[in-house]
C-alpha cells in the first residue's frame, strides 16, 4: 500500500516529461488527452488508499529519522482529495479554454509539474522535502501566471516571483534554524526532540516560528503579505486562477501552516493570536477591497484573501470545533471559488470583457453559466442552504464559544460585507438588460460547462448533506491536527 | 558567532536590495544574495574548523571521525537548494528581459499598469 504514495508525484512528473517528448509530434491533441488521463489515474490511486488509516512509505528503504518518508494520514488524504479533484476538473476545462493561447504542450507540462509539487507538499514527512516540493509547485505557478506574456501578465508574474522567492528564502532559513536546533529535518523526529527537551521557548525555535509565519503567510496570501495575490489571480489564465485560488494558496500556505505548527513545532498562544490577527485583518481588507473592484477576477481575488482570513481565524482559535469549521470552509472555498473563476473565464471568452461595468443581463444569454455563478456567489456569501453558510456558521459559533466575542462580531460583519459585494456582482453581470458587449454572447462549450456544473452541484450538495461530509471527511482530518503525539508515534513507529 | 553575524548581515543586504531598489536587475541580485546567505548559513551549521570530508575509510578510528568530520547533511541540502535557486534565477532573468521588451524600462515604479 505504501508503494502507491510516491506515485502521486512520480506520475505527473514522468507523464509531463513524456508529454514534452511525444508532444513534439502531436502538439494539439496528445497533451490535452494525456493530461486528462494522468489526473484521472491520480484519482484512482487516491480511491485505492482512501480511508486506509495512516500509511508510511520510506523512500529507498531508509528508516524515518535518516531517510525521507512520505506520510498519508487523514489530513493529507483530505488535502489530496481537494487538490486532485480540482486539478482534474480544471484540466477538463482547459481542454477548450486554452485554445486562444495556441500552446497546449507547455501549459499542460507546467500544470502537471505544479500538480506534482502540491501532491508532494501534502504527502511529505520531511521539512526539507517540503521545501523542495513547495519550490516545484511555486516555480511552475510563476511561469503559468505569466503564461499570456502580455505586459500586465508579465508584471503580475514578476511581482509574484519576487515575493515568492522571498518567501522561499525565509522558509529555507527557518528549516535551517530548526536543523541547527534539533539535528534532524524529519518532521516527526523534530517534534519528538522539541517535546522531549521542552524547547517551547527556545530562541532559535521562536526565530524559526517568525520566519515560517512570514514565509507561509506570503504563500497563503494573508494580509499584510497579500500584495501579489490580486495581481497574479486576475492576470493568470482562468484555469490557473482556479488552481492558485482553489488549491495552491491552501496547500502551500494553510496546509503547511497547520502541519508545521500543529504537528511539528507545537502551537503556542502567541502563534494562535498572530493567526487570528492576520485572519481578521485579511477578512476585513479583502472584503473592503472587494467592493471597489471593477474587474471581476480582481474582485474574486480579494474575496479569496477575505475567505482565507476565515480559515486562518478558525485555525488560530484552535478548538476542535473551530478547526472543523476551518477545514470545512477550506473544502467549500475550493468548491465555490473554483466555480466562480471558471465562470469568469467562460464569461470572458464569450463577451471579451470581465469588467462589471461593461457587462449585464448575462442570465438571458448564458443561462447555465449564470445559474452556476449565482449558486457560487450565494455559497460564498453564506446564504443557506449552500455550503458556505454552514462552514461560516461553525467558525462563528466556535469563536463565540471560545470566548472571542468581538471576533465573532467581526466574522458576522464580514459575512454581510461578502454578501453585499457578491450581490453587486450579480446585479451588474447576471440580471438587468443585456449591454452592448453581451448582445451576441453565446453559451460556453460543453466541456467548459461540465466542470462548472460539477462544482455548482457540489456547492449545493455539500450544503444539504453537510453533516455527512463533516463526519466522514472533515472530522478524521481534524483529529490528526490536534493529535501531535499520535503523528509522532505513527511516523516513528514507537 | 562572528561568522553567523556576518552571514545575517549578508541576508539583510539582500533584503535591503530587494525591498528598496527600484531597478529590476538589482532586485534580482537582492534575491540571489539572500539565497547565497541562506546557503552559507546551512553550510556553516555543518562546518568544523580543520574538519575532514565525511567519508569513513577502514583505517579511521570511529571516535575521531565523529569529532573531525563535517556534517554531510547540510551539504546535501545546499546542493539541492542551489539548483532550485538557479531555476528561480533563470526564470527571473527571463521575465526581466520580457518585461523590458514590453515596457522599455527596468524601473519597477514605471511598471505599474496593475493597481496594487
Amino acid at each position: 500500500m505504501g508503494a502507491l504514495l510516491p506515485l502521486f508525484t512520480a506520475i505527473p512528473v514522468f507523464s509531463a516529461i513524456l508529454m514534452l517528448i511525444v508532444g513534439k509530434f502531436d502538439k494539439k491533441n496528445f497533451p490535452r488527452i494525456w493530461s486528462i488521463l494522468t489526473s484521472l489515474s491520480l484519482l484512482f490511486i487516491l480511491a485505492a488508499i482512501w480511508d486506509k488509516g495512516t500509511i508510511i512509505h520510506e523512500m529507498g528503504g531508509w528508516k524515518p529519522p535518516f531517510g525521507v518518508v512520505l506520510v498519508k494520514d487523514n489530513l493529507s488524504q483530505f488535502m489530496l482529495l481537494i487538490v486532485n479533484i480540482v486539478a482534474f476538473l480544471t484540466i477538463i476545462y482547459s481542454y477548450v479554454y486554452m485554445k486562444k493561447f495556441e500552446d497546449y504542450l507547455r501549459f499542460f507540462t507546467l500544470f502537471l509539474f505544479m500538480l506534482a509539487g502540491m501532491n508532494g507538499v501534502v504527502l511529505t514527512g520531511d521539512l526539507f522535502n517540503l521545501f523542495v516540493f513547495l519550490e516545484i509547485a511555486s516555480i511552475a505557478s510563476y511561469a503559468l501566471v505569466g503564461y499570456g506574456v502580455d505586459a500586465e501578465e508579465l508584471e503580475a508574474s514578476f511581482k509574484y516571483l519576487i515575493l515568492g522567492a522571498l518567501a522561499s528564502v525565509f522558509i529555507l532559513f527557518g528549516i535551517g534554524m530548526i536543523y541547527s536546533l534539533t539535528g534532524s529535518v524529519n518532521m516527526a523526529d523534530v517534534a519528538r526532540f522539541i517535546i522531549k527537551n521542552n524547547l517551547g521557548n527556545n530562541n532559535a525555535l521562536l526565530m524559526a516560528t517568525g520566519l515560517f509565519i512570514v514565509g507561509f503567510g506570503l504563500k497563503a496570501g494573508l494580509v499584510p503579505f497579500h500584495a501579489w495575490l490580486p495581481d497574479a489571480h486576475s492576470s493568470a489564465p482562468a484555469p490557473i486562477s482556479v488552481m492558485l485560488s482553489g488549491v495552491l494558496i491552501k496547500v502551500l500556505g494553510i496546509y503547511a501552516f497547520i502541519r508545521i505548527f500543529y504537528c511539528v513545532i507545537g502551537i503556542t498562544p502567541v502563534v494562535s493570536n498572530i493567526f487570528i490577527t492576520m485572519g481578521v485583518i485579511s477578512m476585513l481588507v479583502g472584503a473592503f477591497m472587494g467592493f471597489g473592484q471593477d474587474d471581476m477576477k480582481r474582485m474574486f481575488a480579494f474575496s479569496s484573501v477575505s475567505q482565507m482570513g476565515y480559515i486562518a481565524v478558525g485555525i488560530g482559535i484552535g478548538t476542535p470545533f473551530a478547526i472543523i469549521g476551518a477545514l470545512f470552509h477550506l473544502l467549500n472555498h475550493a468548491g465555490f471559488k473554483s466555480l466562480l473563476f471558471l465562470s469568469s473565464g467562460a464569461i470572458e471568452t464569450s463577451t471579451g470583457t470581465r469588467n462589471l461595468s461593461e457587462l449585464g443581463g448575462l442570465g438571458k444569454k448564458m443561462p447555465v453559466t449564470s445559474a452556476a455563478s449565482v449558486i457560487g456567489s450565494l455559497s460564498i456569501a453564506g446564504v443557506p442552504p449552500f455550503n458556505g453558510f454552514w462552514s461560516k456558521l461553525i467558525i462563528i459559533l466556535a469563536a463565540f464559544s471560545a470566548g472571542y466575542v468581538w471576533l465573532g462580531a467581526i466574522l458576522v460583519l464580514t459575512a454581510f460585507l461578502t454578501l453585499a459585494y457578491y450581490l453587486r456582482f450579480q446585479k451588474n453581470v447576471i440580471f438587468g438588460e443585456p449591454s452592448s458587449n453581451v448582445k451576441d454572447a453565446k453559451e460556453a462549450p460543453l466541456l467548459m460547462l461540465l466542470p462548472i456544473i460539477v462544482f455548482a452541484i457540489f456547492c449545493l450538495l455539500a450544503g444539504i448533506f453537510n453533516g455527512w461530509i463533516i463526519s466522514n471527511i472533515v472530522i478524521p482530518a481534524q483529529s490528526i491536527i490536534l493529535d501531535q503525539l499520535g503523528y509522532i508515534s505513527s511516523v516513528m513507529g514507537i | 558567532m562572528t561568522l553567523y553575524f556576518l552571514n545575517f548581515v549578508l541576508l539583510i543586504i539582500g533584503l535591503y536590495a530587494l525591498v528598496v531598489k527600484r531597478h529590476i536587475v538589482k532586485k534580482i541580485l537582492g534575491v540571489a544574495i539572500m539565497e547565497y546567505a541562506v546557503n552559507l548559513f546551512l553550510i556553516l551549521l555543518g562546518f568544523k574548523k580543520s574538519g575532514i570530508a565525511p567519508i569513513l575509510t577502514e583505517d579511521m578510528d570511529l571516535r575521531t571521525f565523529i569529532h573531525t568530520a563535517v556534517d554531510p547533511l547540510p551539504q546535501a541540502l545546499v546542493l539541492t537548494s542551489i539548483v532550485i535557486g538557479l531555476g528561480t534565477l533563470a526564470l527571473m532573468v527571463a521575465m526581466a528581459i520580457r518585461l523590458y521588451e514590453r515596457y522599455g524600462t527596468f524601473d519597477m515604479d514605471e511598471i505599474n499598469r496593475l493597481r496594487g
